[in-house]
């Protein structure tokens, strides 16, 4: 009997392919829309979220000046010293790393090839606590922090600009009044969360900088690694406390610099994507409903016919429930058809867009799950509940049906 | 009242009495039956004739167990169809009945061959015995070659005769017509009504038609005439084709 239903319901859907090709239709589009919007969004996050752990693990950045961010108060704020980094590592019991940075924008030169970046002087520690790994070479060692040799480490992106495919190691490399070796590449971070290209960069010695570029002893900006499992906040009050002591701060007065906890920008960031993806969801969610309705609209339209069908099986002899049973095989089976080849739309949609946008493919399986079944849900119902209504009819109403 | 039953005369197939059928509800009630009494014996061809709007087709419907009467008694060999669940009156159409309608009634886009053999696997036949008997009714109405057309490609009489092969493809106990001919030329009316009444005459098979040309009546046994509901006469048919 089931196997007879199954046949019958097969041969009713080739029978009607146009029809039964619009309502799977519906399904696809909604099932790979909503599929594809979770999916990619899903990426976003996760690409948001790995690139703030490249970052730096529990990192504390600490500037001069009140806030940090746009309109930026460095009035009256004066720069730090290295002795100020140093009275970190010493005081304060969790920190792991701390990186005394000064920057400067340079004109790098090698050869005929020239290219605009970013020079940062800081300590070896600015390597551990900025995540960074050297693709070839070494970074500088003690010796050279402290007398300010002419060492440079650079990042894939400066390699890429001035040396193409050419090996950078033991080169000299030009800027302004001085030239400086390059003994070591960054492996590559790409973009930041922000859009920076953390590549773009060069790192020297601390004072080479300070010597040869900037011209003064200042140290722009402190980073602060805390130990893994240590109190990120404890850490961050106790730097707060030595900073004020250090800088002659009154009880009264405000801080005149700022620590940041990056984790807070990771949580921003998160949030924001999630937002996004809520959104995207959202407006899958409406496709899914319009397939929904589109559906719908093609069953409520065939109903006239279906209806007369079965007001006929109905006269020769077919029961209510072995109508119903057809007419519910028949749904069920074109939405699943619809629902699977939604899901597969959707996982090559999204490996494409995926790829087109750099972001990585996770595939939710839950989002799967929902869509497949309200697709499938709103097939049974449109398909189902008319001809339900059909059945119950005398044969006779139903044959009668205009 | 129906005729009193000779000895030894064939036994009650279906029996109405005192069958009603009223349509909507008070001030739109309309009685289209009003009282009928009416017996067909096993092996009889009734032709029900009267002017349009008499009552023919709501009767034949209230016959096939496609409609239930408002009042009265419907019996098929002595049971009461009225008081039979919905599933009965189904098992009923599928085991004992066979029906052809004015328009056809076939499933579209179904092959002559599919859509006689629909019955048949309402009967859980396997598919080899379903073809085979299926052919079989399609040659019985001269249209073995026609198998694979579907409706759209046939001609009203033809699909005519696959209605009736769908309804003789069980072998029912009676075939019920209402206006079978209704649409048909008056050739294709002969040669249709000249398959019903060798189906009735070789076969055996009880047959109740409605029609209103006394030219088709002429093919039946006994003609029984409807006016405004009732039965207004019910007599042998003296010049039986
Ligand atoms: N479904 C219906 N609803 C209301 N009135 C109906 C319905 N079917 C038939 N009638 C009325 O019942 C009467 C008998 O109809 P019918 O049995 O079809 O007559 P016939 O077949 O003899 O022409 C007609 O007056 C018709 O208008
Ligand atoms: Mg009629």
């Amino acid at each position: 009997m089931l196997w007879n239903t199954l046949v019958l319901a097969l041969r009713e859907i080739r029978r009607n392919l146009m029809r039964s090709f619009l309502t799977v239709l519906g399904i696809v589009i909604g099932v790979a829309a909503v599929i594809t919007m979770v999916t990619l969004g899903n990426g976003a996050t996760v690409m948001v979220s790995e690139q703030i752990s490249s970052l730096g693990s529990n990192l504390l950045m600490i500037h001069p000046g009140k806030r940090m961010g746009p309109g930026r108060d460095t009035s009256g704020a004066s720069n730090f010293r290295l002795a100020d980094a140093e009275a970190i590592a010493r005081d304060v019991a969790a920190v792991r790393a701390v990186a005394p940075t000064s920057s400067a924008g340079v004109t790098a030169v090698y050869a005929n090839e020239n290219w605009s970046t970013t020079v940062t002087g800081s300590s070896g520690d600015y390597f551990t606590v900025g995540n960074w790994t050297l693709a070839e070479g070494r970074a500088f060692n003690a010796a050279e922090q402290r007398a300010g040799t002419a060492v440079c480490v650079i990042g894939a992106t400066v390699r890429k600009q001035l040396y193409g495919g050419q090996d950078p190691i033991g080169t000299k490399l030009r800027m302004k009044n001085f030239s400086c070796e390059v003994i070591g590449l960054l492996q590559s971070k790409g973009q930041s969360a922000m859009g920076r290209d953390q590549d773009d960069t060069i790192v020297m010695p601390l004072r080479t900088v300070q010597r040869r570029l900037a011209g003064n002893q200042d140290v722009g900006s402190i980073m602060v690694s805390v130990r893994d499992g240590a109190d990120t906040a404890k850490a961050q009050s106790d730097i707060e406390r030595l900073m004020r002591e250090r800088r002659h701060i009154a009880a009264n007065e405000d801080d005149n610099f700022n620590v940041f906890d990056t984790r807070q920008i990771a949580e921003t960031l998160t949030g924001t994507t999630r937002v996004l993806t809520a959104l995207l969801s959202a407006v899958a969610a409406v496709s899914l409903l319009v397939g929904g309705i589109g559906i719908m609209n093609i069953m409520l339209v065939s109903v006239t016919e279906r209806t007369r069908e079965i007001g006929i099986r109905m006269a020769i002899g077919a029961l209510e429930r072995e109508v119903l049973l057809q007419f519910l095989v028949e749904a069920v089976v074109l939405s699943s058809l619809g629902g699977l080849a939604g899901i597969l739309l959707a996982v090559a949609a999204s490996l494409v867009l995926a790829g087109v946008m750099g972001v990585p493919f996770i595939l939710d399986p839950a989002i799967t799950l929902v869509a497949f079944l309200f697709s499938a849900a709103v097939g049974v119902v449109f398909g189902y509940f008319p001809a339900r209504r059909a059945a119950q009819l005398d044969p006779i109403e139903a044959l009668r049906h205009e | 009242m129906s005729a009193i039953p000779k000895p030894g005369a064939a036994p009650a197939l279906i029996e109405f009495r005192g069958v009603t059928k009223i349509y909507g509800q008070g001030q739109a009630a309309f009685q289209a039956l009003d009282g009928v009494d009416l017996t067909i014996r096993e092996g009889e061809f009734v032709a029900i004739m009267g002017p349009s709007g008499s009552g023919k087709s709501t009767a034949m419907n209230i016959l096939g167990c496609l409609d239930s009467p408002t009042n009265g008694s419907y019996l098929f060999r002595g049971v009461h169809v009225e008081r039979l669940s919905r599933d009965q009156r189904a098992r009923l159409r599928r085991f004992y009945l066979g029906f052809v309608f004015q328009g056809f009634n076939l499933l579209a886009r179904t092959s002559a061959l599919e859509n006689v053999e629909l019955p048949l696997i309402y009967r859980g036949l396997a598919r080899a015995e379903r073809h085979r008997r299926a052919l079989q009714a399609l040659e019985a109405v001269g249209l073995a070659e026609w198998a694979d057309h579907t409706p759209a490609e046939l001609s009203g009489g033809q699909q005519q005769r696959v209605a009736i092969a769908r309804a003789i493809v069980t072998d029912p106990a009676v075939l019920l017509a209402d206006e079978p001919t209704g649409n048909l030329d008056t050739a294709r009316s002969r040669e249709l009504m000249e398959l019903i009444a060798g189906l009735n005459r070789d076969q055996g098979i009880t047959i109740a038609m409605v029609t209103h040309e006394p030219d088709m009546a002429g093919y039946a046994g006994r003609l029984v005439h409807f006016v405004d509901g009732r039965v207004d006469s019910d007599e042998p048919n003296p010049h039986r084709r």
